[in-house]
């Protein structure tokens, strides 16, 4: 639960779940984030959950942050589902011109190219957070055997689509973007869509997701 | 009959749509965005009569020249900023800020800059046309979010008007934009993740704004704060205002359309009554920051609202 709690400027609320990446401790996170949704304090205007730390973002002229605390120490916490039922199937492409550090990786890792995405997508992956960019999932955990760290110099623009690994976590960019992980497919499918009003993101936090291969016909005829 | 709108002529450096900006999508990645600085924006708009959360085409430093078509228009300019009203392609009329001037069809608008501050608004009456996604038109260029395609705007571009024509109300208010002296923040998460050496540097030597500055956020050069303890923290939420240390040692602070999420220390987090005020500083601008409490802070932030709401009483 959560360990403390502190304001983070004047219109925000830090709430502050442990310093541990594990999915117990996200899932209360989400948990929670889930309740205040559920709850619609007003003055609220963002809750932003991440691995293990909850921020609530709030209108200073409707509410501070010590009514706000109150408000939201006196929840009654109910327990939504431990994990989403969500289940995401994400087809991937690995062609070379897709997978821009799997050649590398296989020589820094020491294992073959086919074994890194053996590893890769035989896993299924919980989605901790979302965001930095729009809808851009952060999952978790790989296997250990290909874990490795971010790039020394981070790309200047990773393209759209791109499948990056890096430590015990994978992601997808859903916008061209600047980046340091270690990109090993591209995936054809929109991870976030802007006029989907009800699910703008396809991967939220709590998800499950399982990566799939798919060949590079595949990819270009790709049709949603 | 042919709906009114700006032709845009020339964008300007940075010209999109604002409003005041949208809630509840941090959870997916999605910034607040929004007028960068509220008061200006809130005053251009009650100026011609607008309500609550009306578009305003926002510019940053050079702004657009525009031609207005099948229309006229009453219109107000904020900021600290000149232009010119071009009338019948010849006439040029010096435009003057916090007042109404009324354009017909064809007259334009040469926003050229705005002096020794960044940004500056033009609203007009009964706003320009959005496109909303969640309650909110502002373009949110890295989502690729709002109006214009969630684009900042280029040559040739259209600025459709809500209204075609409208009677010209002449409305005007005294306002004289003021430099921040110090930019007054309360101390951050990870503010003991700092040497003491590097907590006196912070609050005591200049910083300068370097030219790496947009509405994402706003780069500062100075001397580096040393971190004692870990350069990268697992990536957590972010707000508007806060000042993050990556491992160079330079603070950057969150403007309006930063990331949602980050992982870099967090030495402090800037008041919000010094949100409008500081966005306004251009690159090269020296500044200090001033270490103040959270009581303070709640305080100075209701007398800010007090002091924009008193500007728009004035209005007459």
């Amino acid at each position: 639960m959560i360990k403390n709690i502190i304001n983070l400027g004047d219109s925000a609320i830090y709430c502050d779940f442990g310093s541990e990446v594990n999915r117990e401790i996200n899932s209360q996170v989400i948990n929670y984030f889930k309740n205040l949704q559920e709850n619609k304090i007003s003055g609220i205007t963002n809750i932003t959950p991440s691995y293990n730390k909850l921020i609530i973002s709030f209108d200073l002229t409707q509410i501070n942050y010590e009514k706000l605390k109150e408000k939201i120490l006196k929840i009654k916490l109910e327990n939504f589902d431990k994990e989403s039922k969500n289940i995401i199937k994400v087809p991937a492409c690995v062609a070379e011109e897709f997978s821009l550090d799997l050649s590398r990786l296989s020589e820094n890792l020491k294992i073959s190219i086919d074994k890194i995405l053996n590893s890769f997508f035989n896993k299924k992956y919980f989605c901790y957070m979302t965001g930095f960019i729009a809808g851009m999932p952060f999952l978790g955990d790989i296997n250990k055997d290909i874990r490795f760290k971010r790039l020394e110099t981070p790309r200047i623009k990773v393209p759209k689509g791109s499948i990056g690994i890096t430590e015990q976590f994978c992601n997808i960019y859903t916008f061209e973007s600047p980046g340091g992980w270690n990109i090993i497919g591209n995936t054809p499918i929109k991870v976030f869509d802007k006029f989907n009003n009800s699910r703008p993101a396809k991967i939220n936090p709590g998800d499950t997701v399982e990566f799939y291969k798919i060949s590079k016909s595949e990819y270009l005829n790709w049709n949603e | 009959m042919n709906k009114a709108y700006f032709e845009i002529l020339r964008p300007g450096i940075n010209s999109t749509l604002q409003d005041e900006g949208r809630a509840y999508q941090y959870h997916i990645g999605v910034s607040f965005s929004g007028a960068m600085d509220k008061r200006n924006y809130l005053i251009s708009n009650c100026l011609v009569g607008n309500k609550s959360n009306a578009a305003s085409l926002e510019f940053a430093y050079q702004g657009p020249l525009l031609k207005l078509k099948f229309g006229n228009a009453t219109a107000a300019i904020t900021g600290n900023v000149t232009f010119n009203i071009i009338r019948n392609n010849s006439n040029i009329e010096k435009g003057i800020c916090y007042q109404t001037f009324y354009l017909n069809s064809e007259d334009q608008i040469d926003i050229i800059s705005t002096d020794k501050s960044v940004y500056g608004y033009l609203s007009v009456k009964e706003s320009f046309v959005g496109e909303y996604f969640w309650g909110s038109c502002s373009v949110n260029t890295r989502a690729k979010i709002g109006s214009n395609q969630g684009e900042k705007y280029s040559t040739n571009d259209k600025l459709y008007l809500n209204q075609n024509e409208n009677e010209f109300s002449s409305k005007k208010v005294e306002y004289l934009n003021s430099r921040i002296e110090f930019i007054r923040v309360l101390k951050g998460t990870n503010y003991n993740y700092f040497s003491e050496k590097a907590k006196k540097i912070f609050f005591n030597s200049e910083f300068t704004v370097s030219k790496l500055t947009d509405r994402m956020g706003m780069r500062l050069e100075g001397p580096i704060l040393e971190n004692i303890v870990d350069t990268n923290i697992r990536s957590e939420g972010l707000i508007k205002g806060v000042i993050q240390v990556p491992p160079d040692g330079n603070p950057i602070i969150m403007l309006s359309d930063h990331g949602s999420i980050g992982g870099y220390p967090k030495i402090g987090v800037v008041i919000s009554a010094d949100y409008d005020k500081f966005v306004q500083l251009t690159p090269g601008s020296k500044i200090k920051f001033k270490s103040i409490q959270l009581s303070e802070a709640e305080t100075l932030f209701k007398i800010y609202n007090m002091e924009t709401e008193n500007i728009i009483t004035q209005i007459k």
